[in-house]
């Protein structure tokens, strides 16, 4: 899933100041199953943000909707005939969500009440990490089914470097060496020889570095 | 026409079956040429070639291959090191052109400490290719005569390719596989992280051996003396990937007050007196960091002076 954690509510503050009638808007895709971004996490935003304005002696309207994704078109379809009598909206989906709305109701100003971390899963409750870095060619099958692109603070194809410490990563204890876990696993399967190969420099033209991307499958195109 | 790949002064000291010796020199951070050129002017003569460090611990210098060259004018020989952390391929390939052109014929190949580490921690970092990877492409640019898209390159660089090896990162059983795939990917000589742990690397070096790796690569075996307990408790708990033993910091404290340079010089000459023996070691790196006017007495004593003219 798409993993985003809530900005904190003093900037999303900051940039409604001006605002008096203001929608929160959630979507039931990811980040409803990451809790940062679906009706729960929309009424408590609409919520704080209620309180706030009260306090500050600057009430304002603050509604509440969640999409079924705001990623498509058809969902976000749903909004056309109350977004107009908003002055602002706040998208608390994935950064895709606040570009969706605004491409599709262009007089309206959209914010971003989420910070979108990375594509990754749920370790245990409450903890998520990374595990795809979206480079558009898969190769996780040369590295024990663990990607080092995403997961290896260098994206090193042929790791370990010298920075691997009892099993952790150079930038911080926190952070997994991948390497460590790949070569560990490959030697105990011993699949020894699949490590020695040279893995040559990567085309990062599927990735974004190749430009935005875009994909087209004909036989779904109407 | 020789046969060397490079021709340079390390490579033939290497060649001829002698003891190398190289020693290292971090650029300034600023554009302070004289400092530069003092602190280089204490290894001439004294080590075969000097490493010339690029942005180390990620905190920014001047260029390596600028301070490279201002070490070619004192008459040093430089080994340019090139981290992968800071470059694409396109500029990459384009300083190999140029630093080959301009005189250095030594490079050594990281993947280059990550950016968290330095004084830029914000900054964006490329790791377009790896260290592996660079090299590979500088062999192949020197030997096949074409760029990574496969296109001719116009006069090759004839570098001697160098490699870092780091015995006492994890996994342990891997790291003589690993040097064994930069000497397969290309590397002429490898110099190692700092050694402390005389055990463990006796036992990589065997490794190395018994896999025949010393026969395809010459080993430097890397030495930093350690000038004082402060820096050794440092290295040891702060510095990713270094191994210092306990016993090697209760050494140093032993030796009482003012007196853990010392020390730390002695523990370092007895490690050189070892590795000119040990089998599979080809010579010494030493890496004295803000310690270059030490180089020329820590040399004396290890009894490495003269350096070999070939």
């Amino acid at each position: 899933m798409i993993v985003a954690q809530p900005k904190p509510i003093k900037e999303i503050l900051e940039m409604v100041k001006d605002f008096r009638k203001i929608l929160v808007v959630g979507c039931k895709g990811c980040v409803t199953v990451c809790n940062v971004g679906g009706a729960k996490e929309v009424g408590i935003l609409a919520a704080s943000l209620r309180i706030a304005r009260r306090r500050s002696g600057h009430a304002i309207q603050v509604d509440e909707h969640t999409l079924e994704r705001q990623c498509d078109p058809e969902y976000v379809a749903e909004l056309k005939d109350i977004i107009g009598g908003y002055d602002a909206v706040i998208s608390i989906a994935c950064g895709v969500g606040p570009q969706f709305l605004s491409e599709r109701y262009p007089s309206t100003r959209v914010f971003p009440g989420v910070n979108t971390q990375f594509m990754g899963g749920a370790e245990a409750h409450g903890v998520w990490s990374e595990r795809c870095a979206g480079c558009g060619t898969c190769v996780v099958h040369y590295f024990g089914g663990l990607c080092p692109i995403a997961r290896c603070s260098k994206s090193l194809l042929n790791g370990p470097c010298g920075g691997s410490s009892h099993g952790k990563c150079e930038i911080s204890k926190d952070v997994e060496c991948i390497w460590d876990t790949i070569v560990n696993k490959m030697m105990e399967q011993g699949r020894l020889n699949e490590l020695l190969e040279f893995r040559p420099p990567k085309s990062w033209t599927t990735a974004r570095d190749g430009g935005p991307r875009k994909m087209v499958r004909e036989e779904l195109v109407k | 026409m020789s046969d060397y790949k490079s021709g340079s002064n390390l490579e033939k000291v290497l060649r001829s079956g002698q003891f190398a010796f190289t020693g290292e020199c971090g650029p300034p951070q600023g554009a302070n040429v004289e400092h530069l050129r003092e602190k280089a002017r204490h290894l001439k003569g004294v080590v075969d070639a000097v490493n010339v460090t690029d942005n180390q611990t990620a905190v920014v210098r001047m260029s390596s291959w600028a301070a490279s060259l201002i070490l070619i004018q004192e008459g040093i020989e430089p080994n340019f090191q090139m981290v992968c952390r800071d470059r694409n391929r396109l500029a990459i390939q384009s300083d190999i052109l140029g630093v080959y052109s301009l005189g250095i014929r030594n490079m050594l190949c990281l993947s280059g400490d990550h950016q968290k580490f330095g004084n830029h921690p914000d900054a964006k970092n490329v790791f377009d290719i790896d260290s592996m990877q660079l090299i590979h492409t500088v062999k192949t640019m020197r030997d096949e005569g074409t760029f990574l898209n496969g296109q001719e390159v116009d006069v090759p660089p004839r570098l001697f390719i160098g490699a870092a090896s780091n015995p006492f990162a994890e996994p342990f059983d891997f790291r003589v596989y690993r040097l064994a795939k930069k000497i397969s990917a290309g590397a002429d000589f490898v110099q190692t992280q700092c050694i402390y742990n005389m055990d463990k690397f006796r036992e990589f070096m065997k490794r190395a051996v018994d896999m025949g790796l010393h026969e395809k690569c010459y080993i430097l075996a890397g030495v930093t003396p350690m000038k004082s307990v402060g820096m050794a408790l440092y290295m040891a708990k702060q510095v990713p990937g270094m191994d210092v033993p306990d016993s090697l910091i209760q050494r140093l404290r032993g030796a009482g007050k003012g007196k853990a340079a010392e020390e730390g010089i002695k523990f370092a000459l007895e490690q050189i007196e070892e590795f000119k023996e040990m089998e599979g070691v080809a010579g010494v790196h030493l890496m004295a960091i803000e310690w270059e006017h030490k180089v020329p007495e820590i040399a004396e004593r290890a009894g490495v002076l003269p350096r070999p003219v070939v």
